[in-house]
């Protein structure tokens, strides 16, 4: 109690401080737990089964499959089930297996992509094809976020290799290509992909709204990708490509064997990070015409049955990233420390 | 190591080899683009130029800060539509580092009440889609508010309904602004020519401001908005789409902002404030004057690029219907032209030229940083 009582009290400014948060509380907590909790609706048909002072879950019940899935018809449901038990199993695999990473990285970025297609579009082995159309709600959010960072990895490492050449064409078209997209808005840049991209095409060639709104993310992330393996690559001390060449190692040998390897591990926190901003960015394909899990809640709240629920529809969407990213936050923190304490580890 | 001459000799050369393909590679690319776009624009009957940037608009942009007709032109709206995309972005910029200073003070207070608080709302803010955020505020919030005659009324002219955010408009003197653009200079100028370690040099400026400002807000005739029949008249209306986007884009910023403000003090290292205190300054003079000048240094790169996306994240207006750039010229300016190479040209280069200008002061800034050794 003693320890609590000086940062609590000890001085003027924290009593005043004290007042002030336990104010803030009073004021919010009660009121939001009688609106989400206490006076909740959980069950009912339409709006009008609600309370009316109270959250209207009952709207969230029943439109949680549609969240979730979007319109991917529901026998064919386990498909994505399945397909995201994959990706965290050889995600777990690739940041925290003991050893063989390199397998498991594999398989993140080729079986995964291969077996998601399959599982996810259908159209061989009996499964059922269905349209990307069709594809919808937080569903599409995880998809677009794994196309991107999957495409993007590659990408990024060679414009990051690309900024740092010594071939003048290489570093400036490199380094052209990294500004232009890290000054451009994503949704501005989405919107010329989506409208722009036909017209660049050959007459008669149509590429479907889902693969545009991936190879523009893609994109997109590969030139914050590039500035983080960048970053990692300044951070592998210059004496270990010293010894691979001094060893009699080739200089694109070196990089690639000696220098990579190193830097992705020093890369992974910023990784993790454009991973989290690009699963929340995801959401702004709702803009430009797909049914992602904000298009989806938009969509609902138009619904004649269900009007005037956007607190609740915003709250649930909200809960759902908020778990997810801090989820992935704090893999990435474990990771950090762990990394970070074998980075510092004095080299000899 | 044996030396091979041929090698040694090839080696330039394969170097511009290469850098040849590859222009030419790159070159073959955008002429494929360019003549699939020459035969699609001609097959469409659309031509390419600037020239519709004089083409009268038609159109209404119902936020303006500068005068604008149904008969001006698509060079105007452009003008007009980054206005109000600049207006957002400045008034983001302060807000959202009132409101990161704020969260990374409570973060520093050690009051565990306040840091935990902090913690959390930072928390919640930086892990939900900003975009979900304008929306919560925009639908969730603003749109279910009370009609103009029902008004939340926040005393001294403030008044909030479904129509927007109603202030007292200050109608100030031009004498007085006159001398508030003196005391500005004479403040920037101070505190440029201020010797080292003056300490009146870094708080008689901000001094005079203040002064100046209680002065002007004192002596200037207040508009306040008041009710007549439906609706509002007087003051200024702060329509719920700009309030929308401007909480939205400075509640998420701040979150970061807050995480970068903390990381540069707690980068000082204690002993400094330590021998501020020592040598008798109060606390809140070591704050000032020694560790957040201290703090600056690293502040500024990171605090720059968060300023860069907020000038960014204003395209995201375009979800709620506030007439910024992307919404106006990218949406409504393109669809009545149907010039959309042109449109997007022109929208990308706005943004590209504000992210080069300051990312390459930015470089600049780093390198004279690197140079000194730290």
């Amino acid at each position: 109690m003693k320890a609590l009582w000086k940062p609590l009290f000890g001085s003027p400014l924290n009593v005043v401080l004290t007042a002030c948060m336990l104010a803030l509380f009073y004021l919010t907590v009660p009121p939001f737990l009688h609106w989400a909790l206490a006076n909740a609706t959980w069950d009912g048909l339409s709006r009008k089964a609600c309370a009316p002072d109270g959250a209207c879950w009952a709207f969230v019940r029943a439109r949680f499959p549609l969240f979730i899935y979007g319109r991917y018809p529901q026998p064919e449901r386990w498909r994505v089930d399945l397909a995201f038990v994959l990706l965290v199993v050889i995600s777990a695999g690739t940041l925290f297996a003991p050893r063989r990473r390199g397998w498991w990285l594999l398989a993140l970025l080729v079986v995964m992509p291969i077996v998601g297609t399959v599982l996810l579009v259908g159209g061989v082995f009996g499964l059922e094809p269905v349209p990307t159309g069709d594809w919808g709600g937080l569903m599409l959010n995880v998809v677009l976020t794994f196309v991107a960072v999957v495409g993007s990895l590659p990408f990024g490492i060679l414009l990051a290799f690309g900024r740092q050449s010594t071939l003048p064409v290489v570093r400036w078209g490199s380094i052209g290509f990294i500004e232009l997209w890290r000054g451009s808005p994503l949704l501005a840049v989405l919107f010329t992909g989506l409208i722009m991209l036909p017209m660049f095409l050959p007459n008669g060639v149509t590429v479907d709204n889902m693969i545009r709104a991936s190879v523009v993310l893609t994109l997109f992330v590969s030139a914050y990708m590039a500035e983080t393996v960048r970053g990692a690559l300044q951070g592998v001390p210059s004496g270990q490509t010293e010894a691979a060449l001094a060893l009699g190692m080739h200089k694109f040998g070196a990089e690639i064997l000696v220098v990579l390897p190193q830097a992705m591990r020093l890369a992974i926190p910023g990784i993790i990070n454009i991973v989290v901003d690009l699963f929340k960015d995801t959401t702004l394909v709702s803009i430009v015409g797909l049914f992602d899990l904000m298009g989806v809640i938009n969509q609902s709240l138009k619904d004649p049955n269900w009007l005037g629920l956007a607190m609740e529809g915003y709250t649930f969407a909200m809960a759902l990233f908020f778990v997810a990213c801090l989820v992935i936050s704090l893999i990435g923190q474990t990771l950090e420390r762990q990394y970070g304490s074998a980075a510092r580890a004095p080299r000899r | 190591m044996t030396t091979r001459p041929g090698w040694s000799l090839s080696r330039p050369a394969r170097a511009w080899l290469w850098q040849l393909l590859a222009v030419a590679g790159f070159a073959a690319l955008v002429l494929w683009l360019g003549h699939n776009a020459r035969i699609n624009m001609a097959q469409r009957n659309i031509t390419f130029g600037f020239d519709f940037l004089l083409h009268p608009a038609g159109f209404d942009i119902p936020f303006h800060l500068l005068s604008w007709q149904l008969t001006d032109t698509y060079g105007r709206a452009l003008l007009v539509c980054s206005l109000n995309t600049m207006l957002c972005a400045s008034m983001s910029i302060v807000l959202a580092s009132a409101l990161g200073l704020l969260i990374a003070l409570m973060r520093l207070s050690g009051n565990p009440l306040a840091a935990g608080t902090a913690r959390t709302v930072m928390e919640v803010v930086r892990n939900t889609p900003q975009l979900m955020q304008i929306f919560f505020i925009y639908v969730a919030v603003l749109q279910s508010l009370p009609v103009p005659r029902q008004s939340i009324v926040f005393g001294w002219g403030f008044f909030l309904n479904v129509r927007g955010l109603l202030i007292p408009s200050p109608d100030i003197d031009s004498r007085m602004l006159l001398l508030g653009c003196m005391v500005l200079a004479l403040a920037v100028a101070g505190w440029v020519a201020r010797p080292p370690g003056s300490i009146a040099g870094v708080i008689v400026g901000p001094m005079l401001l203040l002064a100046w400002a209680i002065a002007a807000a004192f002596s200037a005739t207040w508009d306040l908005p008041a009710m007549h029949g439906f609706n509002f008249t007087g003051g200024l209306r702060i329509p719920p789409e700009l309030l929308a986007l401007w909480l939205g884009i400075s509640i998420y910023t701040s979150a970061f902002i807050s995480e970068i403000i903390r990381a540069a003090i707690l980068g000082i290292s204690y002993g400094q404030t330590e021998a501020s205190l020592s040598l008798g300054l109060t606390r809140g003079l070591t704050m000032y004057l020694v560790i957040l000048p201290q703090a600056l240094r690293t502040l500024i790169p990171p605090l720059t690029s968060q300023y860069l996306n907020i000038i960014k994240s204003t395209t995201l207006g375009a979800a709620i219907a506030y007439p910024e750039i992307l919404q106006i010229f990218g949406r409504t300016v393109l669809n009545q032209s149907g010039r959309a190479v042109e449109v997007m040209a022109l929208l990308i280069s706005v943004f590209l030229s504000v992210n080069l200008l300051v990312s390459a002061v930015m470089n600049r800034w780093n390198r004279r940083l690197m140079a000194q050794g730290r």
